[in-house]
């Protein structure tokens, strides 16, 4: 049951910026300390899937200001890794300790 | 097919070869496909590649941070992300293994096909990053192929060397290999590539627009530096012309390359000093061998065009040394960092500043960076034990400014002194004269520097307030514009009444169309590209000082730059009829 737990939440880009450098990295860095399969969709934009862990491939999503996104994660710590993930998008990629 | 091709000849002179193109993204993919035994090996360059990569990214990113802000450093922060993607490495590593690409090629495929995604974007902020796509594949493949001097050092035959453009780094290495001409499409007369191309001395044209797509590697091509245009593909009644043209060239050559012993000294017994323009440590000695008298600018900016960044003091302090002592106790006069308007560190920065020319450069960037100037500054103390040395300080607009240079270097000298590390006190300290600014205080300056050298490249630029580097404007760049002659006659004037050491850095120093003038001026020291040394050399052997005066009181009284053009360009024949120049 742990194993196949799959968390889908929506979240708005809210940063004048977008998903640029900083935030790409950022996003991608916090994504790899968890052990799920983290996914991203720009549903303002399209269906594609985009690995959530990858820098070069997070820069396509292409998601400025406004746009709508959903952040999916699959595997045990998925609940974790979806709420630290759409966290860091809501409060515009600001570091916590800020 | 025969096809003429103009553009603006930086070296003047006959070279005949075959083409060998360096293509648009600078790097020559040597070839596309290995055998399979060879898979190995690419995969494992690749990887090391990769390795080299984060880690000089790493470097210069802790470089920016610290004298940057955080800003700048996230600039390189995504690089290194996707350079350290499994994506990335997985899908170029499974195209070498499955396709059997070289490790070159196979990153050049897969980056383009990656850079493409971007043109497809809507956020014009995000076709920015190409830009960066295209600069993490040029790191790449720097790491994968070594130095593209590699390529060029397998030359079996006299070759024109044929290219979009040329980094300074790849203009130092074309001595030594069998490139004979150089044809570009970009550039203007007085870029840096010109005058690295001018230090190298070989027939070179540039500004040619699209030659890197009209002629193919291996296509017969002249350069005819002193007529501006090369041709490729010649007819065999053209080819048998320049040939003859070639031969006598070399046979002029030969002849400058006597003069090396012979002292500057005019007809009327007066010595002249000849000093060399330098970027790199090696072109010291060089200098030197031209028969010059010793350096009189050596740019140290340079040091931070390398893959390295900003280098360290031992760094810095290696290639000090390296000069002073390459002069062979000839003196060498150092400039302090001149870093801020190129397009290199404009390319580097975070924020571009409109007006770079204007804008936070040379010693105000020292001045605003403290650490790091004073690293430059105890690296140069303690290279100054080697031999006869002198700093300069370069875009000085007031006596406050250099106060606080000084002021600066005597606080380098204090932590040196308490280390204990040997330096020279007694270094003469002067400046590079290159605003208006100065040039209008130059009495004031004369009491507080030890030197003036006058950087008629970039007071010329201030004064008609012209970008030389900007092809749509540089046609008004013109030394002999009435208005710098006048400043160079009042500057002079005033140095030789202070007693103080004038001398000229800027290009037209080399060239032999302003030396009358100049010798009637009063300029007793002349620094230049040590390729002109021989032929400035002959033409003061061949003049008096009255002869110059002489034209250089007329020449003052024209108006227009054309006028003084032609008068300099009739004087100067009379004495050396058949030299192009």
């Amino acid at each position: 049951m742990a194993d196949s737990l799959v968390v889908v939440r929506e979240v708005i880009v809210v940063n004048s910026e977008g998903f640029h450098a900083r935030p790409v990295m950022m996003f991608t860095d916090m994504a790899k300390l968890f052990r799920a399969n983290i996914a991203v969709t720009n549903i303002s934009q399209g269906h594609e899937v985009i690995d959530g862990k990858s820098p070069m491939h997070l820069m396509l999503l292409n998601a400025p200001k406004g746009s709508q996104v959903r952040i999916s994660a699959e595997g045990e710590d998925a609940e974790a890794a979806v709420a630290a993930l759409v966290g860091l998008v809501q409060r515009g990629f600001v570091d916590e300790a800020q | 097919m025969m096809e003429i091709l103009r553009g603006i000849a930086v070296v003047p002179g006959v070279a005949i070869g075959e083409a060998v193109m360096l293509d648009a993204e600078e790097y020559r993919i040597p070839y596309r496909t290995v055998s399979q035994g060879a898979v190995a090996g690419e995969l494992e360059r690749f990887d090391e590649a990769v390795v080299t990569s984060i880690d000089e990214l790493e470097r210069q990113s802790q470089w920016l941070n610290t004298h940057m802000g955080r800003d700048a450093a996230n600039v390189f922060s995504w690089h290194i992300g996707v350079l350290s993607d499994d994506n990335l490495r997985g899908s170029i590593q499974t195209l070498i293994s499955d396709r059997c690409y070289s490790a070159s090629y196979a990153t050049s495929t897969f980056m383009r096909n990656y850079q493409r995604r971007f043109l497809q974007m809507s956020d014009p902020l995000l076709v920015e990053r190409i830009r960066d796509v295209r600069d993490i594949e040029r790191r790449l493949l720097r790491n994968i192929l070594g130095d593209s001097r590699e390529d060029l050092a397998h030359l079996t035959t006299p070759a024109i060397l044929i290219a979009h453009d040329l980094t300074p780094t790849q203009t130092v290495q074309l001595t030594g290999t069998l490139v004979v001409g150089v044809a570009l499409d970009v550039g203007g007369a007085t870029s840096h590539t010109a005058i690295l191309l001018r230090s190298w001395g070989r027939p070179a044209v540039i500004g040619l627009n699209d030659v890197s797509t009209r002629v193919s590697g291996g296509d017969t091509v002249v350069i005819d530096g002193s007529n501006q245009l090369i041709v490729a593909n010649p007819d065999d009644a053209t080819l048998d012309e320049y040939r003859n043209q070639e031969a006598s060239f070399i046979r002029l050559s030969d002849e400058l390359s006597t003069l090396k012993e012979l002292p500057a000294v005019t007809g009327d017994g007066v010595r002249i000093q000849l000093v060399g323009n330098i970027e790199f440590p090696p072109e010291a000695r060089i200098s030197v061998e031209k028969g010059a008298d010793g350096v009189g600018l050596y740019r140290t900016e340079f040091l931070f065009l390398g893959p390295e960044g900003a280098p360290s003091e031992e760094a810095q302090y290696e290639a000090y040394r390296a000069a002073i002592i390459g002069a062979g106790g000839k003196p060498v006069t150092i400039r302090t960092f001149d870093l801020g308007a190129d397009k290199y560190t404009q390319e580097k920065r975070y924020e571009q500043e409109r007006n770079p020319m204007l804008g936070l450069r040379s010693i105000r960037y020292s001045l605003a960076n403290l650490e790091m100037f004073k690293t430059q500054l105890r690296a140069f103390l303690r290279a100054s034990v080697e031999g006869d040395v002198r700093l300069m300080f370069p875009l000085l607009v007031s006596l406050m400014e250099f106060r606080q240079a000084k002021m600066t270097l005597h606080d380098a000298m204090e932590d040196l002194e308490e280390q204990q590390t040997p330096f020279r006190r007694d270094i003469p300290v002067g400046m590079m004269l290159e605003t208006p600014a100065a040039a209008m205080q130059v009495k004031e300056f004369c009491r507080e520097v030890d030197f003036v050298s006058i950087g008629t490249n970039d007071l010329l630029q201030y004064m008609l307030a012209v970008d030389r580097g900007n092809e749509r404007v540089s046609r008004f760049y013109d030394p002999s514009h009435p208005a710098l002659l006048m400043v160079l006659r009042d500057v002079i004037r005033a140095c030789t009444r202070a007693g103080v050491d004038c001398s000229l850095c800027g290009e037209m120093a080399g060239q032999p169309l302003y030396t009358l003038l100049l010798l009637g001026l009063g300029l007793r020291t002349f620094s230049m590209a040590p390729a002109n040394v021989p032929e400035v050399k002959k033409l003061i052997r061949l003049v008096t000082i009255t002869q110059a005066q002489r034209v250089a009181r007329r020449a003052l009284r024209l108006e227009t730059e054309r006028q003084v053009t032609n008068y300099l360009r009739a004087e100067t024949k009379k004495i050396l009829p058949e030299d192009p120049f």
